[in-house]
């Protein structure tokens, strides 16, 4: 047992489990964060995203195994964990009676910054997050993604090494997403590591460097966005077919290039496939061939979504059923 | 393998600069909820200028105590009774910060463990300050004379005011266990009636039956009560204060702890 604090990795987990009574919120899991990098922890509401962000952030404690933050043991040490670390969970937690400049600044307080740095460095943040303007505004009076970036600049008033994001995003328009995406961008470019949350595919595809696909409180898949794409084929050759039997027909003859699957309403094939264009001139040819002549012919890239669907049998976003431990009601959409 | 970082432990009287920080801090974002929001304010000083002037006028005739004033007698009730209501709202409060997810943000940071409910307890105090002192002024406009030294007076109110912050830490614990603002209000509330209604607060004991005396003459507030108006209204004081004190102490050993340690493990 030696310090790891030099090792490369700001967060490392080990056979972390956690049972809320007969309920297991997490079985089994471990993982490794390189400084500097961004994880993402993608799973269906329930898949005990939100617990092991919990664990590692102190707020509870695991059942079973090891988690640490910077090498610092969570349960053992979490003082020191919680001076290292920035949180942002899945509501805007400001105080609304509070103005912007206000609750920037009991947080960089109650996170013990030298008193002669905190209206400086509050200064610096509103104006990073673009909140200048409304500083001095209870925070009641913000739109949703103002508080969130409120929120977001609360958790990092303290320069905290390492960021969890809770399902950051979750209830924002298009465009405040994209924003946050760029200001999680620019953190990381300075430095920081990051643990996100999502059950969106976009997102976690957009932000991180690698990927941890979780279900039933298990990993079933890591990787990088692209290695977890090229699993399951990097290509997405979609064919329609004019009736249901031509689709079958189809799908048979062309079971030699890569597996295939036919879609709910029977008449389009989805093929796939690692080598896009060799795979197209095969499918092109064979069906020739067989005489038929699709509708429909197109290749797309897999994204995500794919890879999702085919490990844990749902899209992104269907709940599971395990209830995911919280105190708070309505928790998600 | 992860190996546990030596972490150079906080010296205590670090530790203890930074829990007084936090409390300040903690203590000034809620007194600030009260300049923001007014109308809180407002409401909760109307309550119990409400009481003051509805048991004066409307009950006061019918109601005669031994050997003195209705009003003199009925002030420090309606003073108790406001404190021990007011308590109610650490309750509530905590719970709207548990609900919004701010009591999440605390417990993530490196803050003292007891900062978050002492500034919420402390701000409660500085606001039965307000009201304390807004009854008093309600009070003699409507006819209640202190009859003993005025510093005997301010000290019968110090033990109310003692007596108040006690309570706001059990209702701490209140609001954390139950989590919402509306359940809180409703956990809280008969326990609040057999406090304040089976006690001395309005009228005197002797004309309750003999078990329930045994119960409006023992319990903390009715004990405090008759404190307060001994402190008031004149009387052998010594043992009333003393047992009012050793309650509110007694309640803060117990109360304290276990509303911080609701804190720390609360899921």
């Amino acid at each position: 047992m030696q310090s790891d604090d030099s090792s490369n990795n700001a967060i490392v987990v080990e056979g972390l489990g956690k049972s809320f009574g007969d309920v297991t919120a997490i079985e089994d899991i471990s993982f490794e964060v390189p400084r500097g990098t961004v994880l993402g922890l993608l799973g269906p509401n329930g898949a005990g995203k939100t617990t092991t962000v919990r664990i590692l952030t102190t707020l509870i404690k695991a059942t079973r195994g090891h988690a640490s933050v910077l090498g610092i043991d969570v349960s053992q040490n979490p003082q020191a964990v919680r001076e290292r670390i920035g949180l942002a969970g899945q509501y805007a937690a400001v105080d609304e009676n509070l103005t912007g400049r206000e609750n920037l600044r009991l947080i960089a307080r109650l996170t013990h910054q030298p008193k002669n740095t905190i209206e400086g460095r509050v200064g610096e943040m509103l104006e990073r997050f673009d909140l200048v303007a409304a500083a001095d505004r209870p925070s009641r009076t913000y739109s949703g993604g103002m508080r969130r970036r409120l929120d977001l600049a609360a958790a990092l008033v303290h320069r905290p090494p390492v960021l969890f994001l809770d399902e950051p995003t979750t209830g924002l328009d298009p465009s405040s997403r994209s924003d946050l995406w760029d200001i999680i961008g620019e953190l990381v470019r300075d430095g920081t590591t990051v643990l996100v949350t999502t059950h969106y595919l976009d997102e976690a595809d957009r932000l991180s460097d690698n990927i941890i696909v979780i279900d039933h409180g298990n990993i079933v898949a890591q990787g990088t966005a692209d290695e977890l794409k090229s699993r399951l084929g990097a290509v997405v050759i979609e064919l329609t077919l004019a009736d249901q039997a031509q689709a079958g027909r189809a799908r048979d003859a062309l079971a030699a290039i890569g597996p295939s699957e036919i879609d709910t309403h029977g008449k389009s094939l989805e093929l796939k496939v690692t080598n896009g264009t060799q795979a197209l001139m095969d499918v092109v040819r064979i069906l020739d061939k067989e005489n038929i002549t699709p509708v429909d012919l197109g290749v797309r890239e897999s994204t995500l979504d794919d890879v999702f669907l085919s490990l844990t049998g749902r899209k992104a976003g269907e709940t599971n059923g395990t209830p995911e431990s919280s105190p708070i009601a309505g928790e998600k959409a | 393998m992860t190996a546990p970082v030596t972490v150079k432990p906080t010296p205590i009287i670090q530790h203890i600069a930074w829990t007084i920080s936090d409390t300040i801090a903690v203590t000034k974002r809620n007194l600030i909820t009260y300049v923001r929001l007014p109308q809180l304010l407002v409401f909760s000083s109307i309550q119990p200028v409400i009481f003051v002037l509805m048991f004066r006028y409307v009950f006061g005739g019918a109601i005669s105590v031994p050997g003195g004033s209705y009003v003199d007698f009925l002030m420090p009730g309606i003073f108790v009774q406001t404190v021990v209501f007011g308590a109610m709202n650490t309750a509530v409060g905590l719970a709207e910060d548990l609900r919004k997810g701010l009591l999440e943000r605390f417990r993530s940071l490196p803050m003292s463990r007891a900062a978050v409910l002492a500034g919420r307890t402390l701000a409660e105090f500085v606001r039965n300050i307000w009201v304390v002192a807004l009854m008093c002024g309600v009070g003699f406009a409507v006819g209640f004379r202190v009859h003993t030294d005025p510093w005997v007076f301010v000290s019968g109110l110090a033990l109310l005011l003692l007596f108040g912050f006690a309570l706001t830490w059990v209702f701490a614990f209140v609001g954390l266990s139950t989590g919402n603002a509306e359940t809180a209000q409703a956990a809280s509330f008969p326990v609040m009636a057999v406090l304040v209604f089976a006690s001395s607060a309005f009228v005197p004991t002797e004309s309750m039956p003999g078990w329930l005396q045994g119960w409006t003459n023992n319990q903390p507030v009715s004990v405090t009560l008759d404190a307060v108006r001994a402190l008031s209204i004149g009387g052998p004081t010594a043992s009333k204060v003393l047992t009012s004190v050793a309650w509110c102490f007694g309640i803060l050993v117990v109360a304290v702890p276990i509303a911080i340690w609701r804190y720390r493990t609360k899921v």
